[in-house]
């Protein structure tokens, strides 16, 4: 009964990262030229744990994850040009452009949030996972947040929860390695954030967050445990964003040399090199797949600009239901 | 299922007479029978009927699974009940004491009221948050705020107050059946009041309550000064001067109109607030009707907490900083210039 049991469409995944990293550098650009405004957080780097744990998930799954979930966003299925108009503020996007890049939301395809407050993201999840276990309703619920989230209160309240109630919750730890501007050992007293998972009483895994072969092994294991029954999991996806923590952040902070030693073992490159010794991907066919993907980014987010903005009419309804 | 109508309201089919408490617990009976989404969950409610018996009976009758008791973490389960709400459940959570509605801040403050904004639409967040507040308990500084206007400034929100038995029944079963996160205020010095409920019937949104008539002096209040308003109306009756009571009950939507009505036959108010009045109900209510440009015969006057003093724990003085009946009964005479 897990999610395993269909063989899984590495083809697909190798599409779907491309697709993320090229939005995401195409939301860079948007910003150097004014197009989308405010601020923005990038996940370059991230791809194969949007993808990995996403890909884990069964119809009727549910995830939430955070500011920087435009990976997730994706991987669920969002079509780039509803993402790139909710990053525009324009009415065609998924939260009729009064969201925002931190609020690509979709609840037709199992994301029920997300958030920009830290660590606000793991209650919903349990509470979702709760409600399945109530009705008996063999779905499981997802949650992304980052490793800055694993030192507020919310993380360790819902793990709590979580184990204590033996909710359908798989908790995916991402930890790019910085908590904002502040590298993890400079806020966190460990390295390996998964340990935490024994104060609670359920299994704590590290996973190659750079090998979305791994991540979805791993997800797909602690998902088919949460929907058996077996209660909740930690997740720590070790990886690396390769921007800074927000728009306005160069990230000068990062010790030469280390950027570089993770972009050499960038997640698409892992596992396009393993695809083509696969046979299953030529690496002629990844780059007419990068082409296509750029070609169709780039007009997505046009038809995305040529959008009309939300009224102010239309943006009160949506402050109370009826 | 939707918000109500007149009909429903006055679909009761027989009053009993309930305690507060009890009243809670009928509605909450009347509501987890009604519908199998709603769930009860908060610190010890399922324990011996919660720590204020607002709960008797309904562990029993509804089973642990829909009566739940959570860990000491409001913020979480704040937080897990919006969960619930996303994905079809009507969580009902109590907060032990109002108190400690600010421990669960983000989840009051940033996911509750913004969820269906941020998305566009695209939940509802049938959320109800029953807190129990109040003082006259000698429970001191950290368990006696009502706390019924620290959430006011939230588009998103609604914010009630349930100040007899009755109103306790009707507003409970209109919270949980609206689709929006509400909180309820319920005041612990009540709980043990006896007085009519009408068994079926379900308030209405938004609507304050004229609870006596009078044409010289509008007395607004909620919760415990509801009763003390009524007692200083009975003694400033009894020297010719009839004040209007208004329960105002909700403070989001604040029922400006029925406030306004009453004060343009008085043009006299009295605010009765067991809080600080700055930043309060009482003086947005206030600020709403001068904007207006109501014609005061006397500038309205606040009977409320000291500005600059917590509530103490020593049992004089708690009861010197409350209004009371005296002093509401003393600002309405100064307000008819008497």
């Amino acid at each position: 009964m897990a999610t395993g049991s269909v063989a899984p469409d590495r083809v697909g995944w190798f599409r779907k990262m491309v697709e993320i990293r090229i939005f995401e550098e195409k939301v860079q650009e948007l910003f150097m030229t004014g197009q989308i405004q405010g601020t923005t957080h990038l996940c370059q780097g991230q791809e194969a744990v949007s993808v990995g744990a996403i890909s884990a998930m069964r119809p009727g799954d549910v995830q939430t994850n955070t500011y920087r979930g435009h990976g997730e966003a994706l991987a669920l299925g969002m079509d780039p040009e509803v993402a790139f108009a909710e990053l525009m503020g324009r009415v065609t996007g998924c939260s009729k452009g009064l969201g925002g890049s931190m609020h690509l939301i979709d609840v037709s395809k199992g994301n029920i949030g997300a958030n920009a407050i830290v660590g606000a993201g793991l209650p919903i999840a349990v509470g979702a996972a709760v409600a399945f276990q109530i009705r008996r309703e063999p779905r499981v619920a997802l949650t992304f947040f980052g490793d800055g989230a694993a030192n507020i209160g919310t993380f360790h309240e819902a793990l709590n929860m979580a184990a204590v109630w033996r909710a359908p919750v798989v908790f995916i730890l991402v930890n790019n390695q910085y908590g904002e501007y502040s590298p993890v050992r400079a806020t966190t007293p460990i390295d390996d954030l998964a340990r935490r998972a024994e104060s609670y009483a359920m299994p704590g895994r590290i996973v190659d967050g750079q090998d979305v072969d791994a991540v979805h092994a791993a997800t797909a294991e602690a998902v088919a445990r949460a929907r058996a029954g077996d209660g909740p999991t930690l997740l720590e996806m070790k990886t690396y964003r390769y921007r800074g923590h927000s728009r306005s952040d160069p990230a000068r902070y990062r010790p030469p040399g280390e950027l570089e030693a993770w972009k050499a073992r960038d997640p698409i490159d892992i596992l396009g090199r393993r695809l083509a010794d696969e046979g299953l991907l030529s690496p002629e066919a990844q780059d007419r797949i990068r082409a296509e993907t750029q070609a169709a980014i780039d007009a997505a987010a046009a038809r995305a600009a040529a959008a009309p903005y939300p009224t102010l009419d239309e943006a009160a309804r949506y402050v109370y239901a009826d | 299922m939707s918000t109500l109508t007149e009909a429903d309201v006055t679909s009761a089919t027989a009053v009993a007479e309930l305690t507060y408490r009890e009243a809670i617990a009928a509605a909450l009976d009347d509501e987890m029978a009604a519908d199998p989404a709603v769930v009860l969950l908060g610190e010890d409610v399922a324990t011996e009927g919660g720590v204020f018996k607002t709960n008797v009976g309904l562990v029993e009758k509804y089973g642990p699974e829909r009566v739940r008791n959570t860990p000491i973490c409001e913020n979480t389960f704040v937080g897990v009940a919006l969960g619930m709400s996303l994905v079809g459940l009507r969580p009902v959570v109590e907060i032990m004491f109002s108190d400690f509605l600010p421990t669960a801040g983000d989840a009051i403050v940033n996911q509750l009221p913004k969820y269906r904004f941020m998305s566009g639409g695209q939940f509802a967040v049938p959320v109800t948050i029953r807190s129990i507040g109040g003082a006259t308990g000698r429970f001191g500084t950290q368990h006696s705020a009502t706390g019924e206007s620290w959430f006011m400034h939230l588009p998103g929100l609604r914010i009630v107050t349930a100040a007899t038995p009755g109103a306790a029944y009707e507003l409970l079963r209109a919270a949980i059946r609206d689709n929006n996160p509400v909180i309820l205020y319920e005041h612990k010095g009540l709980y043990g009041r006896k007085g009519p409920v009408r068994r079926g019937a379900i308030g209405a949104i938004g609507r304050a309550a004229v609870v006596r008539p009078g044409r010289d002096v509008t007395i607004v209040a909620t919760l415990l000064m509801v009763e003390r308003s009524l007692q200083a109306a009975d003694a400033l009756a009894a020297e010719g001067i009839e004040a209007e009571v208004i329960d105002l009950r909700w403070i989001r939507p604040l029922d400006v109109e029925t406030v306004r009505r009453s004060v343009e036959r008085t043009g006299r108010l009295v605010v009765a607030e067991e809080q600080v009045h700055a930043g309060g109900w009482g003086a947005t209510l206030i600020s709403e009707l001068t904007m207006d440009g109501l014609a005061w015969r006397h500038p309205p006057l606040a009977v409320s907490l000291p500005p600059d003093l917590p509530i103490p724990y020593s049992p004089p003085l708690e009861d010197a900083v409350l209004p009371s009946a005296a002093t509401i009964g003393a600002a309405a005479r100064t307000a008819c210039g008497r």
